[in-house]
């Protein structure tokens, strides 16, 4: 496969991973702006850094209304990670890698772009904000359906799950640096009703308020959240749970290659190292530094995968 | 469908009987369905400057154009007699020129020709073919009369519409090919495969490794650039996936550099080596044209082929046909006046209202003037272009095109079409593939048929004997 080939896979489920975590994003903020005026700023505020743009966000606007951020996040020209912007990138990527798609997941991509770009050509109103977010959280389903039904398992399913799970380490991260403050003990000792509805809200932008409830009950607390979104070997968004993943795909190209590879050196250490300490450690030596050593470490590894199996020419 | 005076012809009949019980909304509604499947499939072109409407569709019309067996014969025929002599007359260009030396062919028109390539002199291209593809466009004027319009012996486009297209009708109408018998075109890409195979270079070891050459997404036929290197099951590659490693032309897998034998490419020779022709270009392999000449790999088609399709060229074809085959052409050529020679220049500007002027290098239907259609303002625009550097054109008459009906809005309507035939040249042989794509003007009364200026296309049948 070309190392080109390989790239556009690789970005194009980055791409498309990115697509679906910036409409929970954008989900969990709306509901917040509905419920709780008053912090709706703020909220507003972190959901724009979370997705890396709140620098953009104040060149262009002077406070955080909530018109003026959705359209920012969804459709800004202005903004190069607006939801558009990056299925555009991911629909360029899969036309670059045309020939390594099946027919199915190729035409899920494209009719995603022509669905997305026709909800999304005139500003979208409040009242119509849900239906536009499910709508690009269904299209994403169509995409990822199409893979795991038709790719052949070969190369390049496995380096296209690789770009799914480091794009979905990384959001999920981000969100934790973000919102890591709620999560101290400080914050956590307080216990009131005001708190459980912010961390309901870094579990929806994950899709795993349900599910936490479903495993926790009522018992809802910090560590709990935190151990939830970092360390459940089951919850399918955690850090564990994708690591374990990029394992298995590196270990697949390992063994399809005939080689040791770096990256795959890499991804073992970071199972092994940051993912394999108890929450109560984490929280003991500082999450938020815990959370930064492991975005580190995470564009460490998808700089060494685009290394090992040439996804650029290198000089020399 | 309708030959001259009112009946149907021949080949049409049977078409015609089953158009004739179908309702006309099921016929709208396939229409509306065709386009649908051509953009979920992302068959466009892109178009270039245009930002919102940057890919748009080639109108597709669902009534096939028909060609019968002996029809399909001759025309056949006479292609594969004109390819014959393109390849000689290519040979001989970059080796002895007998045909200079004979007096048929005016020196200075290969001499001062930007399209012939000094650099191909002497060069011997893998299993001796220049043209592996050509697309040759051919309009129709009579029941027996066809013309060849151009020889497309460079990088003709449009076969992943024949292949589509045809595609698109058995999805929208089996039970049509059912009743009526039509020729299969779909084993075009494994052809082109083998006949690319075929022509591989003396360093090639093992099975040869074939990949197609693209200038990337944002080029206007990437779609079908893709299409041919997925349906032949090889890579398709961009300039910035290649190098030169021991001496090959190599493309970077994942697993490091793997040499290429034979190389499709769809970019222009300028752009093919910025060592050896346009040094800007971006879209290349510095040095790919040095590896041709040590053998290292084959690229189809040859550098240099442009000289044999040049319309400064054209009015020699039927000499040319004559010098290299010994007989004499099986089809006509448009006759056309030299503006470049001074008697003809007068001739045709005096006529300019009935003719078509091209520009000599161009092509798409871009910088032509169809004098019949033309606005007054504009034919004196054009004639003081044309007087400004005369060389540049060449002009032709009108030629009284046939019309094949399309299905518009109020029911069947004639348009002008011609058809582009594709062949395949190998060192086993000449294959031209049964149909091809018939391109339609889709403004009534029009005479341009390219899709930059709003051509559309049709499937094409040609039926069993």
């Amino acid at each position: 496969m070309l190392g080109k080939t390989a790239a556009s896979l690789f970005w194009m489920s980055r791409y498309l991973e990115r697509v679906e975590n910036s409409a929970r994003f954008i989900d969990a903020g709306f509901r917040i702006s509905l419920t709780r005026s008053a912090s709706a700023s703020d909220e507003w505020s972190s959901v724009l850094k979370s997705s890396g743009v709140i620098d953009a966000y104040r060149k262009k606007h002077d406070d955080f209304a909530s018109a003026k951020v959705i359209d920012f996040l969804l459709r800004d020209r202005d903004n190069a990670s607006s939801v558009m912007a990056v299925m555009k990138n991911a629909r360029d990527s899969a036309r670059t890698a045309r020939t390594a798609l099946t027919r199915e997941v190729w035409e899920a991509t494209n009719e995603s772009w022509m669905t997305l770009k026709a909800a999304m050509a005139k500003p979208v109103k409040e009242q119509d904000l849900p239906e536009t977010l499910g709508l690009i959280r269904q299209q994403s389903a169509l995409v990822r359906g199409a893979t795991l039904g038709t790719m052949l398992r070969n190369d390049g399913f496995n380096f296209l799950r690789l770009g799914s799970f480091v794009e979905r380490a990384d959001s999920t991260a981000r969100i934790l640096d973000v919102k890591y403050y709620l999560l101290l003990p400080s914050v956590a000792l307080i216990g009131s009703s005001v708190d459980n509805v912010q961390w309901e809200t870094i579990l929806r932008s994950v899709s795993a308020h349900r599910s936490f409830r479903l495993l926790n009950g009522t018992d809802i607390s910090a560590q709990a959240v935190a151990d939830y979104l970092i360390l459940h070997k089951q919850m399918p968004r955690s850090l564990s749970f994708c690591y374990a993943k990029i394992s298995d795909n590196l270990n697949y190209l390992d063994e399809n290659y005939g080689r040791k590879s770096r990256s795959g050196e890499l991804a073992h250490e970071i199972c092994n190292d940051i993912l394999s300490r108890p929450i109560e450690a984490i929280f003991e030596s500082g999450l938020h530094e815990y959370i930064s050593d492991f975005i580190a470490a995470n564009n460490r590894l998808a700089a060494q995968i685009e290394m090992d199996f040439n996804f650029q020419d290198r000089i020399g | 469908m309708l030959g001259n005076g009112e009946h149907v012809r021949p080949a049409y009949q049977d078409y015609k009987d089953w158009l004739d019980g179908e309702d006309v909304k099921r016929l709208h509604r396939k229409s509306a369905e065709a386009e649908a499947f051509f953009r979920k499939t992302g068959i466009t072109f892109n178009v270039y400057g245009q930002d919102e409407a940057d890919e748009r569709l080639i109108p597709f019309d669902v009534v096939p154009r028909v060609l019968s067996a002996r029809e399909w014969r001759k025309l056949s025929k006479g292609i594969e007699q004109r390819v014959r002599a393109i390849n000689a007359f290519l040979y001989d260009i970059y080796h002895r020129q007998e045909i200079l030396r004979a007096g048929r062919v005016p020196i200075e028109l290969i001499a001062n020709n930007a399209a012939f390539l000094p650099q191909m002199i002497g060069v011997n291209p893998p299993g001796g073919i220049y043209t592996h593809i050509i697309g040759t466009d051919i309009v129709r004027t009579g029941d027996e009369e066809f013309y060849v319009l151009e020889d497309n012996a460079r990088t003709p486009s449009g076969v992943s519409y024949m292949l589509e297209n045809r595609e698109t009708m058995l999805q929208m109408f089996p039970e049509l090919f059912a009743k009526i018998k039509v020729q299969e075109v779909s084993n075009y890409p494994g052809q082109l495969r083998r006949s690319l195979a075929a022509c591989a270079p003396q360093k090639c070891e093992g099975k040869p490794v074939v990949a197609v050459l693209t200038p990337g997404i944002h080029n206007s036929a990437y779609f079908e650039h893709s299409f041919l290197a997925d349906q032949m099951g090889v890579e398709l590659v961009e300039g910035h996936d290649l190098k030169i490693v021991d001496g090959r032309v190599a493309m970077r897998t994942t697993e490091g550099y793997t040499a290429i034998d034979v190389l499709y490419r769809r970019i222009d020779d300028d752009y093919l080596d910025p060592l050896n022709f346009e040094p800007h270009s971006m879209l290349g392999v510095p040095g790919i044209f040095d590896v041709y000449r040590s053998g290292g790999i084959t690229i189809a088609n040859a550098p240099g082929t442009g000289i044999s399709d040049d319309k400064a060229l054209y009015s020699y074809m039927p000499d040319i046909v004559e010098f290299y085959t010994g007989e004499k052409p099986l089809l006509e050529n448009v006759p056309t006046w030299r503006c470049s020679e001074k008697d003809e220049l007068a001739y045709v500007l005096e006529h300019l209202e009935e003719l078509v002027v091209k520009e000599v290098h161009g092509s798409g239907g871009y910088g032509m003037l169809v004098g019949p259609a033309a606005s007054k303002k504009e034919v004196a625009a054009f004639r003081a272009k044309l007087i400004d550097n005369a060389s540049n054109y060449i002009a032709q008459p009108t030629l009284a095109l046939s019309t094949v009906p399309i299905f518009t809005k109020k029911g069947l309507s004639p348009r002008h079409v011609d058809l582009r035939p594709f062949v395949l040249v190998s060192p086993d042989g000449i294959r031209i593939t049964p149909g091809g794509l018939t391109r339609v003007a889709m403004t009534k009364g029009s005479l341009v048929v390219n899709s930059s200026q709003g051509g559309g296309t049709k499937d094409t049948w040609v039926l069993e004997e």
